[in-house]
Order: C-alpha cells, then structure tokens, then sequence
C-alpha cells in the first residue's frame, strides 16, 4: 500500500494554509500507510541561509543545543518534537561533515535553501500533531504515509528522502532491481543511509541532476533503469514531478484549480482542499512525467 | 431519501440500502457528500435509483443487482466490479478498472476511463463515452466494451470472447488481439444496445476488436457456453 500526497499552490492566496492542507492529506491517507509519515514543506528562500533538518533520536533538544552551539556560531534552532531545523549561513559540506563526525548520533533528514522535512514511525494521524503540520505555511508540500514492505519500520525507513540539496522523493510501490542500483551509485559517490529502495530512487534522481540532466529526463530515463512498480513524487525547490510506471497498478489522481494542484494516492486525501469539487480531476496516464 | 455522508456513517447507509424494506414505497436515495469514501453503493441488490452527488472512491457499485446508481462525479478504482445486473452512470470520469469481472448489467461512464476498464469482464455492456486507458478489455471473457474516444496501448490483450467496438483511434493491440469484420450482425446488436439505451450514436462508425484465438484453448463445440 503506502499514500502519496503533494499540492503545489499556484498562487499566494493560501501559503499560509499549506500546512493545514497537507496535513488533512497526510490524514486521510492514514489508512493506506499506518506505519510511519513524514513530509517535506518547501518554502521561500532566505539569501544564504541553509535550513538543515535534524532528527534527535535518542539525544534531548537541550543537549542538542548545548552541543552544536559550541560547534557552529550564529545558528537559529527551532525544535519540533524530536527534530530540530538549523538555520545558518554555514555551507552544506561543512555542516554535514560535522554532523557525520561530532553528532554521531543524530541523523540528518534533509537540507536545502528551501526545504524542511520530517518523518517519524507512528500513524500519521499522530506524527502531523506532533510535528504542528498544520502550522506550516509555504509554496508546497510532499507527504508520504507507510505501510512497510521491504525494509523495517524506523525513521529512517520512512519517507521523504532527500538526498541532495532541495531535492526528496516520495513513493507507492517497491522497485526490484534496487541493490544493484545502489551498487552503481555508490560506486558512483552517492551515499545511502539505508536498506530502503525508495532511498536508491531518490539516490538516483540526486546522481542524475548532479550531472546536469533536469528532472524530467531524469524520470523518463528512470522508466529503463529503475524495475518495479511505482508512483513517484519528486520535488524540488520549484516544484514537484509525478511519475507512475508503465503498468500503473500503483494509484494517482490529480486535481486542479485556478490556485493549486493537489495530487494523492486517492481522491479521499483532497476531499477537504477548497473547490476541489469543481476541480479538474483526473489520473496520470502511465509512463508520462507530469510536473507543475 | 436524502442521506449526508458526512453526518451518517457509510456502513450504515450502505446497510440500509442493501437491505431495502419491499413493502415500503421508498425507491429513490440521494446520497450527498461522499468525500471519496470507498465501497459506497456496493453490494445493492433491488430495484432502486440511487443518486450519488459527488466523488466516490474505489469500488463504487460494486456488485450491483438491479439497482440504477448515477454518479454525479468522478469514480476510484473498480467501479461497478463484478456487477451482476442493474445500471450504473458516471457523469465524471473513472479510474482504472472500470467494470472489472463485470457478469451482466450496464456501465455507462460518460467521461474517460483509465487503464485496465474491462479487465476480466464476463458479460457485462461497458460504454465509455470518452476513451479508455491501456490493456482495456485486459483477459475480457464475455460481454461488449464500447469506447467512443480512442483506446490506449494493448488493447484486449489475452482476450478471449468479450467483443471490443472503438469509433476512434486505436494505440495498439495487446496479444491475440485483432481488428474483426464489422458485419450486419454486429451492427445491429450493437445499434440495439445504443436503441434500449436510448444513445444517439451510429453502430456502422465502430470498429469492431475481439480475439485471434490463438494463445487460448477455444473449442468449437463449446461455442453455446462462452
């Protein structure tokens, strides 16, 4: 199973409500994916600053706090449960060469100019409370919720996973042909933090841009490389891309109106967004990339 | 009878419909605010007209008996699946499966039909006034899909004796699928259907698709039962 949610605002009109938005996503896809749920909220840049979104694990936000203000100066932290996002003007490799090597035990979910992101086990329902979905404002937002196949339930194990700058990815479905995948890769210099396959897809994705392919080749490209079955939502800090394999067992429906574009698993996750009964409302055609 | 599923839960509106009093005069059920709600209207087995206003989820009429449902929206995956008798409209358009091991009865979608529309049917008169995604008609053992758009990739695919009729543009064929002569046989039968229907539509515009019968087991002597 699994659900997959992302709404694109196309105006300013509700920045604001994007967070409530994709939280009542989030919400009604609960059923589909029980396990664990995490989200990515992308948001306006600010210049040089860098948001680095951290998860604790075990260690306390004030331990946290103690331990990397000794580390980087001029940091902003906002703390959100068991995950804190760092504001800095600090350089990625920078920061993540410190993570790796002094905050051993705290894992890096994501960074970017533009984006935060969060995840954690527990039923969706539970997970957006506890990370104030709801208050989040921004330009838009991508959701996953698990039901977990072929890799344990644990944070690191859930989606989105981002695995360059701006860059995550969430997925339906389960690829086949991921270990080898990730051999290449790796061979390759993209790193992985876990058994996961969507991780590998998101790996490749990542591999492919750092290379100069834009997004959409990069998915049509995927069709060849990547064995399985899958619908994709991939955003970036522009916006977000929609891909279902060529079989399309995996579900999608999109909904558009004069100011969003809302995609999900099922219709029951936008039956709450503003004039979605008057939107146009229709499924991916498989094997065609969509983006907005 | 005006039900508000966003005030009374689906389990019992379904129960109250499947269930249906016959010596009450109550036949006519609007259903509002579905919400996508899965297998609403499913197993329904009388005589009624149901009205649905709004988006459905998957499994919407689902196998139906008798009953005339009319959606007023988009339906999910596997609308009217394994409907047995009775007619069921879609004003909006239909996710994948759309009257997949369909016995008998009738599937009008008035909008598009995503992939698969068909799989497996066994009897039932599928009309899709928009067009059809791919493997439509997918393993279609009995019964008419009618498409008056156009049908994505591998149409019939593994198709045994369903009969395809398409006005528009075929992508391609699946396997053992082929192109058939459209005689005056065919014509009338499917000019019948569109006359009980009342559709103003030509059947002599169709092309009609069914199988080569070369990948499965087709005996002539048993023609009567297929």
């Amino acid at each position: 199973m699994c659900g997959i949610v992302g709404i694109y605002l196309k105006t300013k009109k509700y920045e604001k409500k994007l967070g409530e938005f994709l939280s009542g996503m989030l919400d009604g896809m609960a059923a589909r994916g029980p396990d664990s749920a995490g989200f990515a909220i992308y948001s306006k840049e600010n210049k040089n600053i860098y948001k680095y979104s951290i998860c604790l694990n075990q260690m306390s936000f004030s331990e946290f706090k103690v331990k990397i203000s000794k580390i980087l100066k001029k940091i902003k932290l906002t703390n959100y449960s068991d995950h804190v996002v760092i504001e800095t003007k600090d350089k990625p490799n920078k920061v993540i060469e410190i993570l790796e090597n002094q905050l051993k035990s705290v894992s890096l979910v994501g960074y970017g100019k533009s984006i935060s992101i969060f995840k954690q086990t527990g039923n969706p329902k539970d997970v957006v409370k506890k990370f104030k979905l709801s208050s989040f404002s921004g330009t838009h937002g991508i959701g996953h919720t698990r039901m977990a196949t072929e890799s344990a339930i644990t944070t690191q194990g859930s989606h989105p996973y981002s695995t360059a700058e701006d860059e995550c990815l969430v997925h339906n479905g389960s690829l086949s042909n991921h270990n080898n995948i990730r051999r290449f890769l790796i061979k390759d210099g993209q790193k992985f933090n876990s058994e996961n396959d969507t991780e590998v897809a998101a790996g490749y994705i990542s591999n492919q841009i750092s290379k100069g392919k834009n997004l959409e080749s990069t998915l049509k490209k995927s069709l060849k490389d990547l064995d399985g079955f899958y619908t994709f939502i991939a955003g970036t800090k522009n916006g977000f891309a929609l891909l279902r394999d060529e079989i399309a067992c995996k579900p999608a429906v999109v909904a558009e109106t004069k100011d969003y574009v809302a995609v999900a698993s099922e219709f029951q996750a936008m039956a709450h967004l503003p004039d979605v009964n008057s939107a146009k409302i229709f499924e991916p055609k498989p094997g065609i990339v969509y983006h907005w | 009878m005006n039900f508000d599923l966003n005030k009374k839960k689906l389990r019992e509106v379904n129960n109250y419909l499947q269930n249906i009093d016959r010596k009450d005069n109550k036949r006519k059920f609007e259903l509002s605010n579905p919400q996508g709600q899965h297998a609403i209207c499913a197993g329904l087995k009388d005589e009624i007209d149901v009205t649905i206003k709004g988006h459905t989820g998957y499994y919407c009429a689902g196998m139906n008996q008798k009953a005339n449902i009319v959606v007023h929206g988009n339906v999910g995956t596997g609308v009217a699946e394994n409907m047995m008798s009775g007619k069921v409209i879609v004003k909006g358009n239909a996710s994948q499966s759309a009257g997949a091991t369909g016995n008998g009865g009738t599937l009008i979608i008035e909008g598009d039909a995503s992939s698969r529309c068909g799989i497996s049917m066994k009897g039932i008169n599928i009309l899709v006034k928009g067009s059809v995604g791919h493997m439509s008609a997918f393993m279609a053992q009995k019964g008419n899909l009618i498409v008056f758009g156009d049908a994505d990739s591998d149409l019939g695919d593994s198709i045994y004796e369903a009969k395809i009729f398409v006005k528009g543009k075929v992508k391609s064929l699946g396997a053992d699928c082929v192109e058939k002569k459209m005689d005056e046989k065919n014509i009338n039968e499917l000019n019948k259907i569109f006359k009980e229907l009342n559709i103003p539509e030509e059947a002599k515009k169709f092309k009609r698709y069914g199988s080569a019968r070369k990948l499965y087991h087709f005996k002539i002597d048993n023609l009567s039962s297929y």
